[in-house]
């Protein structure tokens, strides 16, 4: 066998990846083959649908795409996805990791320190604190502006939740686009700083060209992170009346609050559907990236 | 002209890079730089470049104060060691790159663009990109760009050490002679005193942030004014070995030799350092009084002459002096006792590091302009 350079024989070499295999498929794809399968069920959490499921065809998805919640809830999806991730956490964490590379060494490791620390800490911790900066009553927020009174929270769901989702995962942006900007050669930034070019002509002509399939992953992870986040559950609850009330919300809302587990897995494969989306729509932009309009020539610089 | 007063360049963490440095460069002047790893030069040509911000000093570039005036307001061109070309533009955009910044206007900047790859011979490759160009083409995209935006004065970091040995040679006469049609104002840094002496009007040598010496190649190759230059200058080392003045003549290992002119009157026991380039020896194989005794050690090939390391002839470690002779004579052999004989006419005699008979101060001769 040519291509069997261990030298282990097909056996043995099937041997070898069978364990990795077991665990993919009893913790992937059954759960999601499961998914598909009660999705087209009346399954339910409780009551004689919890113990004899009747098969009832595509109606859990005629359902969902027809309800009203559905596609308020995916619309304020979009706005949590665009506002937090893309608008805010990649931006922001962009600037963060410019500005920290003109900073020196100790100051910057603090302010990634900082900033890394609201990544690693526990939802269910970052959540009491915010609701404890934003509480209508004794909230911290409302004593630093003299606003007393003002309930954030159900006032502002959705600014709550954006602005609550930057501050949270501004983190991975920053800490991938400081590796991105690593790969600048500072000559590129220089030549283009003696020719006269302005901070954003840096950007646009040297900095973004390099760093382009950085950031195309860095928007798919943090889309898809964001499309599928629970956590501003812990602070709104999806309320006040379904105002803040995003997709995962939505799901458990429908089915464990519900008891629908039926409807429920068909709106999550419905999710499913749409990350897929996400990933293709990068998947066909980074390989456009990779192609270069003319024949690639071999090996890259140093002399021939 | 580039003139620099009182230049100091401090580190945080407390290195100086540049030690209140002074120096004057001439209008049309190809200056090198010249120095071993950390002496400070690319710092120096950073800071003329605006680059890097002194902590001490001016800046003047064209009769004009640079020193607060960011890099791309300085009207100067830079080429790197690793040339900087943007890989996601094509050679035509690279070199117009300056232009477009500047705002020329798109005709102008093709044609500006399309006339200086001419001139470099890169005219059939506009619309490449850099990774589809050999090391030479991309090195001379570098220099077009720099040529495009007609600078007041080129700055070059080592830009001929990443070509190869035989390329290099090629790109440092085309870009001498470059230099010599366009009469721009240049700094070259480099580590490489051949690359040095054979490109520039004037050598500064640099050493700890300070100028060791200023001058024409032929004086930094003829009278290096410290041993560091010394030892710094020619493609062999410059011997330099430990002696003392008695009775009007130089001992120096095992050899007693007339003293140069300068070096005449020492007084008795005043210890010296007596200097000769290995090319302005000879070697004999008769015992001679002014020659240094020794064995054959090593005889290095160069092609047209030979390379003769002499060992001490009473064992002993390491070499003791070295001759380029003629390659007519046939290599010696190993082992032959011989006498390395410096000619008088050739020889620097250093006391306490610096030559006898230098100038009082080693003041930078004066620039001569080319053009």
């Amino acid at each position: 066998m040519g291509t069997d350079a261990a030298g282990l024989g097909r056996g043995r070499a099937m041997a070898f990846i069978l364990p990795a295999l077991v665990l993919i498929g009893v913790f992937l794809v059954f759960p999601a083959l499961w998914t598909v399968y009660l999705g087209l069920t009346d399954y339910r959490l409780t009551g004689l649908a919890a113990a004899e499921p009747r098969f009832v065809g595509l109606d859990n998805y005629a359902a969902a795409l027809t309800d009203a919640r559905f596609g308020s809830s995916l619309w304020l999806t979009v706005q949590f996805v665009l506002g937090s991730a893309v608008a805010g956490q990649a931006v922001l964490g962009f600037a963060v990791a410019w500005v920290a590379r003109g900073l020196r060494t100790p100051v910057r490791r603090a302010v990634e320190g900082l900033v890394l620390l609201s990544w690693i800490l526990p939802g269910s911790v970052v959540a009491f604190l915010w609701i404890a900066l934003l509480d209508r009553d004794g909230g911290t927020l409302n004593a630093l502006l003299n606003t007393p009174g003002t309930a954030w929270l159900l006032d502002h769901p959705m600014l709550s939740i954006i602005v609550f989702n930057i501050w949270r995962g501004t983190a991975f942006s920053m800490m991938l686009y400081s590796a991105a900007l690593e790969n600048v050669p500072p000559s590129h930034l220089e030549t283009a700083r003696l020719a006269g070019a302005s901070t954003a002509c840096q950007l646009g002509d040297v900095v973004l060209p390099r760093i382009k399939g950085h950031v195309l992953t860095n928007l798919l992870l943090i889309s898809l992170w964001t499309f599928n986040d629970f956590t501003p559950f812990l602070l709104t609850a999806g309320g006040p009346e379904g105002r803040s009330e995003i997709l995962p919300v939505y799901v458990y809302a429908i089915a464990l609050n519900g008891g629908r587990l039926g409807a429920g897995a068909a709106v999550s494969f419905l999710i499913l559907l749409i990350n897929l989306v996400f990933a293709l729509i990068y998947l066909r932009l980074l390989r456009a990236r990779n192609a270069p309009p003319t024949a690639a020539a071999p090996g890259g610089r140093g002399p021939v | 002209m580039i003139s620099l007063r009182g230049l100091v360049k401090q580190f945080p963490g407390g290195v100086r890079a540049i030690d209140d440095l002074d120096l004057e460069i001439a209008g049309g002047e190809f200056l090198a730089l010249l120095g071993p790893s950390g002496c400070g030069k690319t710092t120096l040509l950073r800071t003329i470049a605006g680059l890097e911000t002194p902590t001490a000093g001016r800046v003047g570039i064209g009769g004009r104060d640079v020193t607060a005036l960011p890099p791309g307001r300085r009207d100067v061109a830079m080429v790197f060691q690793d040339y900087a070309l943007f890989p996601h533009m094509d050679v035509a955009a690279n070199i117009a790159y300056p232009l477009r910044v500047k705002r020329v206007g798109r005709a102008e900047r093709r044609a500006r663009a399309a006339a200086t790859a001419d001139r470099l011979g890169l005219s059939g490759l506009l619309e490449r990109r850099p990774a589809q160009l050999s090391g030479g083409q991309q090195q001379r995209v570098a220099l077009a760009r720099a040529i495009a935006c007609r600078p007041r004065a080129f700055l070059f970091d080592e830009p001929l050490s990443n070509l190869d040995a035989r390329l290099r040679l090629t790109a440092r006469t085309f870009l001498k002679r470059l230099q010599r049609e366009l009469s721009v104002t240049t700094v070259f840094v480099t580590h490489d005193q051949g690359e040095a002496l054979a490109l520039a009007d004037r050598v500064a040598v640099m050493s700890g942030g300070r100028l060791a010496q200023v001058g024409t190649p032929a004086e930094v190759f003829q009278r290096p004014l410290t041993t560091f230059v010394a030892s710094f200058i020619g493609a062999t080392p410059m011997n330099l070995l430990p002696g003392r003045a008695e009775g009007g003549a130089l001992l120096v290992a095992g050899a007693r030799l007339t003293p140069p002119g300068p070096a005449r009157g020492l007084p008795d026991g005043e210890p010296v350092t007596y200097g000769v380039r290995p090319e302005y020896a000879d070697l004999s194989f008769e015992p001679r009084e002014d020659g240094f005794p020794g064995r054959v050690g090593v005889v290095e090939n160069m092609g047209t002459a030979l390379l003769v390391t002499l060992e001490p002839a009473g064992g002993g470690d390491g070499p003791l002096v070295q001759v380029v002779v003629p390659e007519e004579g046939g290599e010696p052999a190993l082992g032959t006792p011989a006498w390395a004989v410096p000619r008088t006419s050739r020889a620097l005699v250093y006391r306490e590091g610096r030559l006898l008979g230098a100038p009082v101060a080693p003041a930078p001769a004066s620039a001569e302009p080319t053009a």
